[in-house]
């Protein structure tokens, strides 16, 4: 139902994001999705990749503050309106989204999130037989 | 116990007249012997006869180690050469060393000053005392020695190295008393682990520690380590050695042998004296000593002075724990700012790598402080992926620097090992401030 994501924190300075991904593909790894978070000084460099723990190793070996995580993955249709249906499940339940990205693979539509009630959030999507995407089918998609 | 009650219980106002009157024979002294004071004197318009009470010690001038570093090596010498019977030397990281020339006068008045420590903490004829500092040039081993030895206990001249041996010879002859500095301590106490010695087979009772500066948690640590009870010992080597001041069994703070270094609290930027209670530049005058003796000299050391009487009825002023050092003093919006205060808070901090960097600046004529630290790899490798925990270390740092600086600061997290590693204290202070 997870998928691993790769957080780094980086400072707002030339060169930093850089020397991420320099890292990344000294290993061969390749990025499947990825986003920046930023406020004026800092900011949180998330990263979904066909190897995520083989990634963790590697920023982790190199002094990099890094954290590997579980978010949720959910493929959805590519027609106008499903994230806002497949969202608005968890709102009605009284859950937050702590962030939220999205992608195109393969032609689906592919949400990436966390919210403030792991357990919570599972129950929405079974019970609404949301697509989730585990991790192992995630490179198969590449 | 007291070793020498006569002097160290004293009435106040009869030690006040025994310190002017010696304050009058030490500065005649230098007038007529140390050309660099005499000069001094006299670009101030002061003679032998204008100090004629303690009181009168504010109107002389102060002594730098710069100004021990340009008269090198014996420029500030007082007695002549053949008098001199003891020749100790400080290391000198930046710039001459210092060269302290003794007289057989002051080694007898050094000896007697270190064993009223001793006796302070409890040492008497029948223990057997170990000094564990080094042993040369510095006055650290020498200084303890002579004292022991006044006292009538049994000294055991173990200077440095050699911890293994050290412990054994503890444990199998019984040794009571220990003087070392505080990490030699902790050192001895690691070395004990490793051989497999208990404190339960040591005999150790008394331990004496100084020469860098040491912190309560420091304390409990080498006392249940080590199992004795551990006491405070100061000294410079400019002034003396060890034996300047003291912990009495009550250790509310460290008593000084003020008949012989007098002492004075002054503000390091105004040179103005400070009242009891109120932290500031520790000074000493010598009242007594013949080799090199000193007026007024700035020790660099921040401290606070105490007055109110102590239980144990001594009746010298005590001196708190070093606070820090005046050399590297910032003034931020008029608060006197120290680094080493910004790092005892950082160290607080299991988040932050012990590293840091102060940049002080100057916005729309407000002067600010910013504090960058490294959060550590670990604490963000516990799953964060938000910026809730950077936020939470951001507020709970500025909010333990507010209450210890008295003032705001900007607190910046930088990533892992992007901050400079020690390479001399000035590099972690940047002051952009252009003061017009």
């Amino acid at each position: 139902m997870t998928v691993n994501q790769i957080s780094i924190f980086i400072e707002n300075k030339s060169g930093t994001l850089v020397k991420v991904l320099k890292l990344l593909k000294s290993e061969g790894i390749q990025l499947i999705a990825s986003t920046i978070a930023d406020t004026a000084e800092y900011g949180i460099f998330r990263i979904i990749c066909s190897a995520p723990d083989r990634a963790y190793n590697v920023l982790k070996e190199a002094g990099v503050a890094v954290s590997l995580c579980e978010v949720f993955a959910i493929q959805l249709d590519d027609v106008p309106g499903r994230a806002a249906d497949a969202i608005g499940l968890f709102a009605n339940e009284g859950i937050s989204i702590a962030y939220l990205y999205s992608f195109l693979l393969k032609g689906k539509g592919v949400l990436i999130f966390r919210t403030d009630n792991a357990d919570r959030a599972r129950e929405v999507i079974a019970k609404n037989n949301l697509k989730a995407i585990p991790e192992k089918d995630l490179s198969l998609l590449l | 116990m007291i070793w020498n009650p006569s002097k160290e219980s004293l009435a106040l106002d009869q030690m006040r007249e025994y310190q002017g009157k010696m304050l009058h024979r030490m500065v005649d002294y230098v007038y007529h012997n140390v050309p660099f004071y005499r000069n001094k004197l006299q670009e101030l318009d002061i003679t032998p006869n204008d100090i004629n009470s303690i009181d009168d010690i504010t109107k002389l001038p102060f002594t730098t180690k710069q100004d021990l570093r340009d008269n090198y090596p014996f420029g500030l010498q007082a007695a002549p050469q053949s008098e001199i019977i003891r020749i100790h030397a400080s290391s000198g990281t930046t710039g001459n060393p210092t060269i302290v020339g003794y007289t057989r006068k002051d080694i007898g008045i050094w000896s007697e000053c270190m064993s009223r420590c001793l006796t302070a903490y409890g040492v008497n004829k029948s223990d057997i005392f170990s000094v564990a500092y080094g042993y040369g040039l510095f006055t650290g081993g020498l200084g303890v020695h002579y004292g022991v030895e006044n006292l009538g206990a049994a000294v055991l001249p173990a200077s440095t190295g050699g911890t293994e041996k050290h412990v054994r010879l503890i444990r199998d002859l019984g040794v009571t008393g220990i003087a070392c500095t505080p990490s030699y301590a902790l050192h001895m106490a690691e070395t004990m682990e490793k051989m497999n010695v208990d404190r339960s087979q040591l005999k150790l009772r008394i331990g004496a520690f100084g020469a860098e500066p040491w912190t309560d948690a420091m304390r409990d640590e080498i006392e249940q380590r080590l199992g004795l009870k551990a006491f405070n010992l100061y000294g410079l080597s400019e002034i003396m050695g060890p034996c300047v001041s003291y912990e009495c069994e009550n250790q509310n703070g460290s008593h000084i042998n003020w008949d012989h270094y007098y002492p004075e609290i002054v503000d390091p930027v105004t040179l103005e004296p400070v009242p009891y209670g109120q932290s500031g530049e520790l000074v000493f005058t010598t009242l007594t000593k013949e080799g090199m003796p000193l007026l007024r000299y700035r020790t660099r050391d921040l401290c606070t002075m105490y007055n109110d009487p102590c239980p144990c009825g001594r009746t010298s002023p005590r001196m708190g724990r070093l606070l820090g050092r005046s050399d590297d003093m910032l003034i931020i919006r008029g608060i006197n700012v120290f680094p080493s205060q910004v790092e005892s808070v950082i160290l607080t901090m299991p988040q932050c790598a012990p590293f840091y960097q102060l940049i002080v600046d100057r916005v729309n004529n407000m002067d600010t402080l910013t504090v960058q630290v490294e959060v550590r790899q670990e604490y963000f490798a516990q799953g964060f992926d938000t910026f809730e925990p950077i936020i939470a270390l951001e507020k709970e740092l500025s909010s333990k620097l507010r209450s210890v600086l008295s003032i705001s600061a900007k607190v910046e997290v930088k990533q892992p090992g992007t901050l400079q590693r020690c390479e001399g204290k000035n590099k972690f202070v940047i002051d952009k401030r252009v003061l017009k």
